[in-house]
């Protein structure tokens, strides 16, 4: 089971040829992941890494079943390339690049309307389920298998997290890294509704940060939805207001856009909150503990 | 990136906006001739900075006489304004804006932002306008109207319609409001814009007649589309950025300085965050927020390093590397590099991770050099505090 990726999943690179996605690809074979062709326009007919290359999604999609697509393209055709794989019938396309203007996001969000396919990021590390499929650029060496479901905005924090719990002897069942940016595809609520129904996910971890309403909005539907514990963290109790911290979307510009308000309203909403970014690990445990779920 | 006003205002007004008659001036002399090409009897004089608050700090004066256009730009150009947007060092003037001086019979807000919560851009107005509309929504928020806009269709004229007269704009004045709500919303759209921000939108008297004009305007362009806005990025006024930030920028370092103590170098903008907020809480007071990005260099590194130092009150510098792309062998000669070019004389925390991490101890172990290791966040952050205090 897991969420969103699984050991079925087959995928595609688009920006194939790429010098990052040719590495990522690489390492997404070697931890077990089906990776079944790619797309570069202008190199279709060609192999790559022993495996086909097509102009177009849609013809990658009717040779070889793809489903899942990890978009590698630049950040000024990346919309459009995320676009084409929603056209093709891709129903879980992710996307790693940093800098995708906001307007092109806009446009995205609004054509996926009506449309079932799962858009993962940007600006996001991506999503592993271990042992089965990786579609990103984690260390997918840290990432063990385990009950754990984790879904963040920024990608270091989930290395973070997910190593606290490792020292721990804590797994993962699925990781998904939301993004950084202030419109991401797939927001909290998206993947808190999933992992509720994993059967392998038995609590989840939330991490944001400042900028936004959709921590606390996600927190709300965790309450009146969920059965599964959930643990929360919220990065930049030390930035300043006004300032973009690094992600496009960190930044405060109101009162309710600071990590104690949201880690604030996750609490009173019933989720446990780690208020050190050091005692995530600990968190997840005790929650563990007073669930009386095994780990 | 922001713009100065009188940018905003040439920009508004090639999307037939209407704007008070007016130019920029560097000096007392051209404000003078500006003055008087411009005409009228009253003129407004605006320090342009891009911080706001500048009417409250003296940086906006009406005067009745070329020669007190002058004599007041004289003193405003080269003088130091402190708002309470610039911070305590203030912001020196380069320039003024010199118009009009209009006469106001009411004022208004119009804003358009992008709204997280429905991705989209959304219309904002109220008929309470030359004050911060976050104080609008505190003390009257029945004061503020929105309409969203569907990015397939555009900002409609009804909906246009359906905003001004919520905030009392009916009569003659539609068809004007319809015009200059749907000008502003296709710059913001045409210009990649994050955020635009007419307030006051005022309603003004000429001659007989009466008018919608924009007063002061304030725009806000997403970086990751400058690459294509030639025209906006060229409006980028580097003086008004902080310089080791734009330093930084150029070698790829996301930098942004603070007031305390603790140096920092962290890969990636969450973990970043979180080693600041670690400090935080051990009781230690950060000096910089720097993320490194991916595919950290030796260079990179030491770039970083020369940075942090540059700000004299850093008593440690925490480096705090979770390599996912990065190499911990790679963070480690990058730093032994640091040590020998720079002579780093305060003490080096580093908590390395992830890929390569024994490798990467092992160069810092047998380096000969004093960095002190911590094995975790926490232990990192709670050494760095401990000897920026001592």
């Amino acid at each position: 089971m897991s969420v969103f990726v699984n050991k079925n999943s087959k995928v595609i690179f688009q920006g194939f040829t790429g010098e990052h996605a040719t590495f990522h690809a690489q390492d997404a074979i070697r931890m077990g992941t089906k990776v079944v062709g790619g797309v570069t326009p202008g190199k279709g007919g060609t192999t790559h890494l022993g495996l086909p290359v097509f102009d177009t999604v849609v013809e990658a999609v009717k040779a070889t079943g793809a489903d899942v697509s990890a978009v590698f393209v630049p950040p000024p055709f990346n919309a459009d390339a995320l676009m084409e794989a929603i056209d093709a019938g891709i129903k879980v396309a992710v996307t790693i690049a940093d800098g995708i203007p906001i307007h092109d996001m806009i446009r995205m969000q609004r054509y996926r309307v009506g449309k079932s396919a799962i858009v993962i990021g940007p600006n996001s590390p991506g999503i592993i389920t271990p042992g089965e499929c990786k579609v990103g650029i984690m260390p997918s060496h840290i990432y063990k298998k385990g009950n754990v479901g984790i879904v963040s905005r920024s990608g270091t924090l989930n290395y973070e997290a997910t190593e606290q719990m490792a020292a721990m002897g804590l797994g993962i069942s699925t990781s998904v890294g939301i993004g950084g940016d202030p419109i991401n595809g797939t927001d909290f609520v998206t993947v808190l509704r999933a992992f509720e129904k994993d059967p392998e996910t038995e609590i989840v971890v939330m991490i944001g940060e400042i900028g936004g309403p959709q921590e606390v909005a996600a927190a709300r539907w965790a309450k009146e939805n969920m059965k599964k514990p959930v643990v929360g963290f919220v990065a930049g109790l030390a930035a300043p207001p006004g300032r973009r911290m690094g992600h496009a979307g960190a930044i405060i510009a109101t009162e309710d856009d600071t990590a104690k308000a949201k880690m604030d309203a996750m609490e009173a909403l019933g989720l446990y909150v780690a208020r050190n970014p050091a005692h995530i690990g600990e968190t997840v445990l005790q929650a563990l503990k007073e669930h009386g779920i095994k780990y | 990136m922001n713009i100065h006003e009188y940018q905003a205002k040439e920009l508004l007004k090639s999307y037939g906006v209407a704007v008070p008659a007016g130019g920029v001036a560097y000096s007392d002399k051209q404000a003078a001739q500006l003055a008087e090409e411009i005409g009228g009897s009253r003129w407004v004089i605006k320090a342009q900075i891009h911080a706001g608050g500048r009417g409250k700090a003296g940086g906006v004066k009406v005067v009745g006489s070329v020669e007190e256009v002058q004599k007041v730009t004289d003193a405003m150009i080269g003088a130091r304004l402190i708002t309470h947007q610039t911070g305590p060092g203030g912001s020196v003037v380069q320039r003024v804006w010199i118009e009009q001086a209009s006469v106001i019979k009411k004022e208004f807000y119009l804003g358009f932002v992008i709204d997280r919560g429905n991705q989209r851009i959304t219309m904002i107005a109220s008929s309470e306008g030359g004050m911060e509309i976050e104080e609008v929504a505190k003390t009257s928020p029945e004061k503020i109207v929105k309409e969203v806009v569907d990015p397939a269709i555009g900002l409609l004229d009804f909906q246009c319609r359906k905003v001004a007269t919520a905030i009392g704009l009916k009569g003659k004045l539609m068809p004007q409001s319809v015009k200059l709500m749907k000008a502003v919303y296709r710059c913001m759209r045409d210009r990649d814009a994050l955020q635009a921000e007419i307030n006051p939108l005022a309603l003004v008297s000429v001659g007989e007649d009466e008018r919608l004009m924009v007063l002061d305007a304030k725009f806000n362009f997403d970086d990751n589309a400058l690459y294509r806005q030639r025209l906006i990025a060229e409006m980028r006024d580097l003086a008004e950025e902080d310089p080791k930030e734009v330093e930084a920028s150029g070698h790829g370092l996301n930098y942004i300085a603070l007031d305390g103590n603790i140096g920092c170098i962290v890969n990636g903008a969450g973990l970043a965050m979180a080693s600041l907020d670690a400090i935080t809480l051990h009781g230690g007071r950060p000096a910089n927020f720097l993320d490194v990005g991916g595919g950290a260099s030796p260079e990179k590194v030491t770039n970083a390093c020369r940075i942090v130092l540059e700000d004299p009150n850093v008593k440690c510098i925490l480096v705090n590397i979770f390599a996912g792309i990065n190499r911990c062998d790679w963070i480690a000669q990058g730093l032994i590099q640091a040590c020998n070019n720079l002579q780093i004389k305060v003490p080096l925390i580093v908590r390395l991770a992830g890929t390569n991490v024994e490798e990467g101890r092992k160069i810092l172990a047998e380096s000969g050099l004093s960095f002190i290791t911590a094995e975790n966040l926490d232990a990192a952050a709670a050494k760095a505090a401990e000897i920026a205090k001592g």
